[in-house]
């Protein structure tokens, strides 16, 4: 049990597949400008994780090896359009405002990476939680972005404006930086400084 | 079991595969296409009563177009009318809304052209949609005209791939806000442009095009020049009534 456990608390942290691993980044910049897009981005890579993971998994066993890159495409690039068709049928708005991100995440390294390095030898049970994991791993990290970047770049949080009209009159403004990727490589940096300070172990001697 | 690696097995597991997964998408996109259809629907509707300047959000546009939007025309180059949709009841071949411009503009001479006519507190405006290419992909939106089916009482535009920050400007409601109050046309030929500001002389027909994206900025100025040009024709009859 303690073991299964590992499997969603590790990527959380110590193998967060951003802050460690470096993946999945080019997507983390471009949905973070604001907190919705980026938490409903995270929601459909877990759930592109986690299916994708289950299914590779159940299939591990009859995959011949030749192949089995093709067939991981297959199977993510279904899971993706299904999210895409899901997303565009209940959440209209986001789905436009995430445009070309949601098919791309076919080619998020996470979803490929966990297929190679977990499904393919691991039972369905621990590839689900693993998905979960990396997923979260995942979302942890854009929450962030996204509330950081939404919040002074733009002054407000999921669409609502939170700084006061007071901090404006008083000669506060909006940092414009935020909203561009740079700024959230920038960002980015800085998690995983933080993220390195904070477990020594993590640093390459 | 057939050995994995054998080639015959490989063609099969593909095969299989594929077919499954081809299904599954078939029945995901008929089930779904009903919602999405809907949604497709409210943002054409929020995108009518923006050009006429109603704010609007998701959930009340069904609501306002119903309340605003108290006819839609579909007329042809020869000004002549093919459907009209009045009070929920259609006379003529297909609902104005359903046209889709994009096919229409195709087809040359036999284009069936959409025009919603819009009751906006006693006044009347007309809205006529456009669509035309930008510097990569479509760009398309609609074009409010008062009563006196010459000036400009608001417009909208929308893209589907310009450049964020250049092209893409074109959305940020400062680009759409020039044209209000701007003329269309000048002995029934379309005068409306978009030009660089330097290159300005004149103010009642003439926008600011976009700083750094002169093709998408052209895209826009032969768009407004095609589309609205096609209803010099239907515009003559409705001022001779």
């Amino acid at each position: 049990m303690a073991n299964m456990l590992k499997l969603i608390k590790n990527p959380l942290s110590k193998e967060n597949p951003i802050a460690v691993q470096v993946l999945g980044i080019c997507s983390a910049l471009a949905v973070t400008t604001q907190l919705k897009p980026a938490v409903v981005m995270a929601l459909s890579v877990t759930v592109v994780v986690v299916l994708s993971n289950v299914v590779v998994s159940l299939l591990r066993n009859t995959i011949p090896s030749r192949i089995r890159i093709i067939v991981q495409l297959v199977i993510v690039s279904l899971m993706v359009i299904l999210v895409d068709q899901f997303l565009k049928a209940f959440v209209y708005d986001v789905s436009k405002q995430l445009s070309v991100f949601v098919g791309l995440i076919i080619t998020n390294c996470i979803v490929m990476g966990r297929l190679e390095a977990f499904a393919l030898a691991n039972k369905p049970l621990p590839s689900l939680l693993d998905g979960i994991g990396n997923g979260l791993g995942y979302a942890v990290i854009l929450i962030i972005l996204g509330f950081i970047r939404e919040l002074f770049g733009q002054g407000s949080l999921w669409g609502y404006k939170i700084m006061p009209e007071s901090f404006f009159e008083a000669g506060y403004v909006n940092n414009g930086l935020m909203t561009m990727p740079a700024m959230a490589l920038i960002l980015v940096g800085i998690i995983i400084w933080v993220h390195r300070s904070r477990n020594e172990d993590l640093c390459e001697k | 079991m057939a050995n994995k690696e054998s080639n015959s097995y490989i063609f099969m597991y593909s095969t299989i595969l594929v077919v499954v997964a081809a299904a599954v998408l078939a029945v995901a996109a008929v089930g779904l296409r009903p919602f999405q259809k809907k949604n497709q629907e409210i943002e054409k509707k929020q995108q009518l009563l923006t050009a006429v300047g109603i704010e609007n959000d998701v959930k009340n546009a069904e609501e306002l177009y119903k309340k605003y939007f108290v006819q839609e025309l579909a007329v042809n180059k020869k000004g002549e009318v093919i459907s009209t949709y009045e009070n929920e009841t259609l006379k003529g071949e297909a609902r104005p809304f359903n046209i889709e411009l994009s096919k229409e503009l195709a087809k040359g001479d036999e284009a069936m052209l959409p025009i919603f006519v819009c009751n906006q507190d006693g006044k009347t405006v007309y809205v006529v949609p456009v669509h035309g290419k930008g510097l990569y992909d479509a760009i398309w939106g609609n074009v409010a005209i008062a009563d006196d089916l010459n000036t400009i009482v608001g417009v909208l535009f929308d893209h589907k791939g310009e450049t964020p920050g250049l092209g893409a400007e074109i959305t940020n409601p400062a680009f759409p806000a020039q044209f209000k109050g701007k003329q269309i046309f000048e002995n029934d030929e379309v005068k409306l442009s978009v030009v660089k500001s330097s290159k300005k002389t004149n103010d009642t027909f003439e926008a600011d095009a976009v700083t750094g994206a002169t093709n998408t900025s052209n895209g826009v100025s032969n768009m407004l020049k095609d589309c609205l040009s096609n209803y010099v024709e239907y515009f003559k009859t409705l001022k001779t009534k």
